[in-house]
């Protein structure tokens, strides 16, 4: 066993943890950057259609071009990595953190002050979503199909349908058409589509694939490879209405069906979990519940833009290099039931002089309505959207510093709609 | 009138086109790359095509590659066509080309990562791990 002592681990080589290393390392400490795959990357190496990179560089860039460029970045500067390199256990010892890992060397300990857990997400599959049937092969989540048919050559479907219509199951509705397969169609069980509305367009549309809203897959045929598989309308409460069944035949089932934050690792902490993002609840420097512990990108909350998570990952991996023990005043951001979501979920007093770059989504589709934020009753923010949409994330800087906030301070993110404003 | 979604960025501003003696009145854009596109896509609607190219490197069977700009909309099968004939039979990296011209298009097919030269030098200071050895 060895051990060496760092200032920030951070957990993770994708997007998030690449901007997390590399802005820890510009604020000072020494870091290590731990990646389980033989590749930093994360999932955009997987990612090879263009749009990355428009707000972060002001340029369409491919995944795999996006991330490399914060890899030559990270390469240009001394900063310890360690690939194929697993984290199965991290202990809190008051003062710092012991980081178990398992890699082609053996087991190793690394000792760090702080950690940034950047994690990223995974995807909900079959078994999430209550499918009933067989089990045959050719039932794939989106970032699976995209596996195969981007890293591995392979074509994993010449006859599909698409359950789901979140981005990577657009994008491959798209993917797979230009590789000579046919896209039966898109099936959404909501009643409004869940990804980009530039990728509806972009992905469907170009192709004429069919996108049936309100309607699932209820079952799978087939014993060795998918044959068929049922769909069902369904109600607004996303039950299957009967008589409404039937078949379609085809040879693969493709799901985008929802992300969820991996967030096992920092369970097993004691950080706390929102039931709204089912991430971490963390403070404006994305430092969870517990202290020296900092999450960032998609294992926070599920990003749309990797954009954004390059900025929240620099921003926790800084905050983790200037960490040092210390009493929090949080007070808690609380969002309305017209929201899905607010991050961060608190906010430190100490802090409260800084700018605090706050994330938030729709609970529903909105067409003008303004988004208002009250510290005690009273208005302290006002800001009106043309257009708010679950699937597209908003966000905005802020200066509680000019709230007069106290330990007993209830700040309220809502929504005013304009028949609401009329009565006013 | 005509309304469209702008795919330039991932706002996707809702557009409408109307059309006088042959000018176009564009409203909804949040910018002018918007106008921009709107007016192509009335007249001579263009995409980007970005897909994979098979190599001779069993460590990475396939390389990301995009077109350097974009094509009409209805040349994506034939230059998609085109790519699916070639090989790459060297380690080319991030930026090189692949096909040049493609079609005739004016349009070059170019590599969008550096994962072969990667994993070559990978390949001399290691024992030859595949890039894609973990699903």
């Amino acid at each position: 066993m060895t051990a060496s002592f760092y200032d920030v681990i951070v957990i993770g080589g994708g997007p998030a943890g690449l901007a997390a290393a590399i802005s820890a390392h510009d604020s000072g400490a020494r870091v290590l950057l731990l990646e389980r795959e033989a590749r930093l990357g994360g999932i955009l190496k997987q990612c090879i259609h263009d749009g990355f990179g428009l707000l972060r560089f002001g340029e369409k860039l491919s995944g795999p071009e996006y991330a490399e460029r914060y890899m030559d970045e990270l390469r240009a500067r001394e900063i310890d990595v360690k690939t194929l390199t697993f984290v199965t256990k991290i202990d809190n010892t008051g003062d710092g953190f012991r980081v178990h890992t398992v890699s082609r060397g053996g087991v190793a300990v690394e000792t760090a002050r702080a950690l940034v857990l950047a994690t990223g997400c995974r995807e909900r599959t079959a078994k999430q979503v209550f499918i009933h049937g067989t089990r045959p092969a050719g039932v794939f989540t989106a970032g699976t199909a995209q596996h195969f048919t981007n890293l591995l050559g392979l074509q994993p479907a010449k006859r599909c349908v698409i359950l789901g219509s979140g981005d990577i199951g657009l994008i491959m509705a798209r993917r797979l058409t230009l590789e000579g397969a046919e896209v039966l169609g898109v099936y959404e069980a909501k009643p409004t589509p869940s990804g980009l509305t530039r990728n509806l367009h972009q992905c469907l549309y170009d192709f004429d694939i069919p996108l049936y809203l309100s309607h699932t897959v209820t079952r799978v045929f087939g014993a060795d490879r998918l044959e068929g598989v049922e769909i069902a309308e369904v109600d607004e409460t996303m039950t299957p209405i009967p008589g409404t069944e039937r078949r379609v035949d085809c040879d693969a089932l493709i799901l985008s069906v929802g992300l969820i934050p991996e967030n096992e690792l920092a369970q097993s902490l004691g950080v706390r979990l929102d039931p709204r993002t089912k991430g971490p609840a963390c403070d404006g420097d994305c430092m969870t519940n517990v202290d020296g512990v900092f999450c960032c990108g998609n294992a926070l909350h599920v990003n749309d833009l990797v954009d954004y998570v390059s900025e929240n990952a620099a921003q926790a991996g800084k905050a983790a290099a200037l960490y040092r023990p210390r009493e929090r005043r949080l007070i808690e951001l609380q969002p309305s039931d017209d929201l899905l979501y607010v991050v961060p979920q608190t906010l430190d007093l100490q802090r409260a002089g800084d700018a605090l770059t706050v994330y938030f989504r729709a609970r529903k589709e909105e067409n003008g309505c303004t988004l208002e934020i009250t510290a005690d009753g009273k208005t302290v923010f006002s800001k009106r959207y043309a257009f708010l949409r679950p699937p597209e994330m908003e966000q905005l800087t802020l200066r509680p510093g000019e709230w007069n906030l106290s330990e007993t301070s209830v700040v309220r993110f809502s929504l005013r709609r304009p028949e609401q404003e009329a009565q006013r | 009138m005509k309304e469209l979604v702008c795919i330039v960025c991932p706002r996707g501003c809702r557009m409408r086109i109307a059309e006088e003696n042959g000018n176009l009145q564009i409203t909804g854009n949040g910018c002018k790359r918007g106008a921009a596109f709107a007016e192509s896509e009335v007249r001579d609607p263009r995409r980007t095509v970005c897909t994979t190219v098979r190599t001779a490197f069993p460590d990475v069977p396939v390389l990301p590659v995009r077109i350097s700009k974009e094509i009409p909309k209805d040349k994506i099968f034939d230059v998609m066509r085109e790519i699916s004939r070639t090989t790459v039979r060297t380690r080319l990296g991030r930026g090189d080309i692949v096909l040049e011209n493609a079609l005739g298009l004016g349009a070059d097919v170019i590599v969008t990562s550096n994962v072969l030269n990667e994993t070559e030098s990978e390949r001399r200071k290691n024992d030859g791990t595949s890039a894609c050895a973990d699903l």
